[in-house]
Parts: C-alpha cells; structure tokens; sequence
C-alpha cells in the first residue's frame, strides 16, 4: 500500500535525553504524502516541527517509527530532497553562480563546465537572479539570498523540498512575495513539498493540504484539505473560515 | 564616494598619530640636549647613523638575511600547521590526542627553546629558522583548529544534503569556511616570528637586524645605530602585518569580515 504514496511517515517517535531523563518530543506522527502535493504542517512553537522536519528528510534517526521515501527506507540526507531553512545555507565563500553549481556532477549534469554554468544561470534567471551570478552572497539582500537558496535546491531537480520556517526570517512584504514566487516556480516544475511553519496564512496560500500539530509530545491533531484554487484571496470567506477552524485547533 | 570625505578620513586617521610620533620626537631631542647625554643619540644622529648604513649596503643584508629566515621558518611552520590544523579540527580523535600536547607547549616562549636551537642545530642560520618555526607554528595551528571546529552546522549539512563527493566537501566547504581562521593564524604567526627572529639573532650570528643591534652597541657603543634598528624593526613588522591584512580583502574570505 505504501508505494502509492510519496512519503509514508509512520508512528514516529523521539525523546531529547538530558540529564534529567527522557524528554517525549514527538510522541507517534503518521502520515502520507502523495506524489506531487504540497503539505504544510503547522503547529505551537516548540512542539517539536523542526526536529519532525529532520526525521522525515533523512538527518536525525527516530527512536521508534519509520520514513518510507517512494517505498525505500529513509537512509540519509540525499539530493532528492532538499532543505530548505530560515537561516539558509547559501555559501558565503562561493559566488551565487558557484552556489547554484555546487550540487552538479560531472556524471548527471554534462561533463563540461560550461554546460554546468548554463544550467545554473538559466535556474539564476528563473528565480529572478539575472545579473547577479558573479554577485557573492554578502553583497545581495535577505530576499535575493533566499532566491538563490531556491535555485539551489531546483538546479538538481530534488523530487521532493522540506521546507523549514523558509521565508519566516525575512520582512512582511517580501515573506508574501517569495510565496508568490514560490508557487510560480512549483507551476513550472512538479515538486512534492513538505512545509513546516507557524504562519497559518503562509500554509493557506499555499498548501493542498494542512496538518496541525499538537503541543509536546507532538502528535497530529487535524487535517485540514485546502480546496481552494490558485492564486488564493487570503481575505476570501473560506480562506477565512478555515484560518478560524486551525486557529481553533492551536487553541487561539 | 566623495573624494573629499576620502580626503579627509585619510586625514583623520593619519593625522593624530603622526602628531604624536613628532611629540616624541621633539621630546627625546630636549632630554638628550639637556641631560648633555655622551652615549644617549639624538634624534637627528640616529637618522644619520641609519643613513650611514643605508649607503654602504650592510643595512639591506641585514635586513634581507632577517626576513629570509622569518620567510623559511614561517613557510615551514605554515606547511606543517595548515594541514595539522585541519586534521585536528575535523578528526576528534586527532584534538583529543594532540590539542592537550600543543597547549603545553604554545606557552612556553620561543625565547627558551634557544640553548637547545644551539645544542640541536649550532650557532647559524638552521637555529633561528627553527627557533621563527617554533613561535608561529602553534598559534597557526590552534587557530586552524578552531576555524573548523566553529564552521556552522547548517554549511555541512547542506554539503550532506547535496550528497557531493568527500573532495568535494573539503575543498568547496571546509577549506574556505577555514580560511579567515587561518589568515587570523598567519598574522599571529608572522608577529610573533618577527619578535623571534631579531631575539635569536642577537645571540650569535654575523647578519641579521638583531645582530646589528648587538654588534653596533659591542662594537664602541654605537647607539645611534641601536635606535635606528629598533625604528626599522618596527616599520618591518608594521608592513609584514599589512601584507597578511591584504589577504582579508579577498574576495572569498571577505564574508567574515563584512557584517
């Protein structure tokens, strides 16, 4: 049955050992995700979504329960998902040309240089980054870092993104327009998307569908399908009626 | 930028130091004047002296023969510290073994280890080089050591992510996110090896900017030469510092430095 889906998470669970004993984090989450869908899980902060997050993309081992990647265990971190963070992980050192180039091959991107360089530009231009390939990341601001970030990540085609609090670190206004960006560029190239964030709107705009965590040990508390079509009026009833509905489920 | 704010930043920077320099200047001229010191020279007779020794060639040979050791036993030092460094840094089992080692003996001053340069290598140019190679090795590699350990985790973890090849990761990840810890490395380094290598030139050579200092006072108390090595030694090691600060303003170390 599991191989219908994407990703099959079952009943994992994870305790932080301190010196005072065992602490429940995660106290037994399953779920699935199809092929294609775009997944927001949004819960309290400090419930444990980061390390969920981490689990499912292959950097922490779960004390009991299993990830099933396309009916495969969850082995490690690998280039068919990538993360992405709030805090980022664009090189400093490397020019924004050499960043989107980083995960390219000799053996599956082309042998040549010049055939790596092309690709990463025309990822650079999509995300909005033309002109700024030779630019280093302490010269561009917060929201172009983050479009280099992502243009990092779809230059090795990942089947699936985990994306972690990804726009929470920038201001307001270019939080809502990476969004914008974000579904433009998921129109052109089919992804499966894990999202976790504690901005109900943010999972609104653009999520198929939304799961609300529990407080410690986090468990799934509801599930919410978004049925709405894109783009998406935030200040629309049903988008309304349904920030009311998971607002209620955190306990707002 | 505006050249005349350019014009006057310069100014403010090198304006006060520059007036306190000609301060001192003035006065040492008065106490030597008034004290009628027979021995104590006058600004005005130091740069004589150093003039004296600019134009017969032998300031150049000491100069030149002191930086050529501080240039063999700092490569050296840097050789052997860059790639323990990082050894040590990304190995735990490496710093638990060799970090305790190299702390015990960072703190002993180079100065000490000169009876055994002598007894190891005789009085020569072996000694010194060991000597420069000895002071700036173990700040180079402490420093090379906690650049790797302070590389941010969210760096590696994208390398992992990205599953790139362990070449890869140590020259694309590592190596650079090390680099503004080693360059830090070097300008200790290079400091430390310049007081080095004047104090172990006192002791018993026949070139060298602290053998000038030795021989002009054994060679009829000529302290006007004295004080006109001290001068130089001082620019020297102002511009070796300058040099290893040029290095900040790659573009590929730049990151740490802005912000």
């Amino acid at each position: 049955m599991s191989d219908k889906y994407k990703i099959v998470v079952s009943d994992i669970k994870k305790n932080f050992v301190s010196g005072q004993g065992a602490l429940p984090v995660i106290g037994g989450v399953s779920f699935t995700v199809d092929d294609g869908e775009f997944v927001a899980i949004v819960g309290p902060s400090g419930c444990g979504k980061s390390t969920l997050m981490n689990i499912i993309a292959g950097f922490e081992r779960p004390d009991s329960g299993s990830v099933r990647v396309d009916g495969a265990a969850q082995r490690g971190p690998s280039p068919k998902g990538i993360v992405i963070s709030q805090h980022g992980s664009v090189f400093p050192w490397l020019t924004v040309q050499q960043n989107l180039m980083f995960g390219l091959n000799d053996a599956e991107h082309g042998a040549r240089h010049d055939e790596r360089a092309a690709l990463a530009d025309h990822y650079a231009a999509m995300v909005g980054l033309k002109g700024f390939e030779a630019s280093y990341p302490h010269e561009l601001s917060g929201g172009m870092l983050k479009r280099a970030e992502l243009a990092r990540a779809f230059v090795v085609k990942p089947e699936i993104l985990y994306m972690d609090e990804p726009f929470s670190a920038l201001d307001a206004l270019m939080n809502m327009r990476m969004r914008t960006e974000l579904l433009r560029i998921l129109a052109e190239e089919r992804h499966t998307v894990l999202l976790i964030t504690h901005d109900v709107e943010e999972a609104i705009y653009m999520a198929d569908r939304i799961l609300v965590l529990s407080p410690r040990p986090t468990t799934i508390q509801a599930s919410f399908q978004v049925r709405l079509p894109h783009p998406r009026k935030l200040a629309s009833p049903e988008a309304q009626a349904l920030r009311e509905a998971i607002l209620r489920e955190l306990g707002l | 930028m505006n050249p005349n704010f350019l014009h006057q930043g310069l100014a403010k920077k090198i304006l006060p130091p520059l007036l306190v320099l000609a301060a001192i200047v003035i006065v040492w001229w008065q106490v030597v004047l008034r004290s009628e010191s027979a021995i104590f020279p006058t600004p005005w007779q130091v740069l004589t002296g150093a003039w004296e020794l600019a134009e017969d060639g032998t300031l150049w040979e000491h100069i030149s023969a002191s930086l050529l050791r501080v240039g063999i036993g700092f490569g050296l030092a840097m050789l052997v510290a860059i790639p323990l460094g990082l050894w040590m840094g990304w190995v735990g089992g490496a710093y638990r073994t060799f970090n305790p080692i190299f702390q015990m003996l960072r703190p002993i001053s180079p100065i000490a280890w000169i009876p055994l340069a002598i007894l190891w290598f005789g009085v020569g140019d072996v000694s010194p080089i060991f000597l420069i190679f000895i002071s700036s090795v173990f700040p180079m590699i402490v420093q090379t050591t906690s650049g790797v350990h302070t590389i941010e985790r969210r760096y590696l973890r994208a390398a992992a992510n990205f599953g790139v090849s362990r070449t890869v990761l140590f020259r694309r990840v590592v190596i650079p996110a090390v680099l503004p810890e080693i360059i830090v490395g070097m300008r200790i380094g290079i400091g430390v090896a310049w007081l080095v290598v004047v104090a172990a030139e006192m002791i018993a050579l026949r070139s060298g900017l602290g053998y000038l200092i030795m021989d002009s006072r054994n060679a009829g108390n000529r302290y006007d030469l004295v004080i006109a090595s001290m001068i130089i030694i001082g620019i020297i090691g102002l511009l070796l510092d300058g040099i290893t600060r040029l290095l900040e303003r790659l573009k590929t170390v730049k990151w740490r430095y802005v912000r």
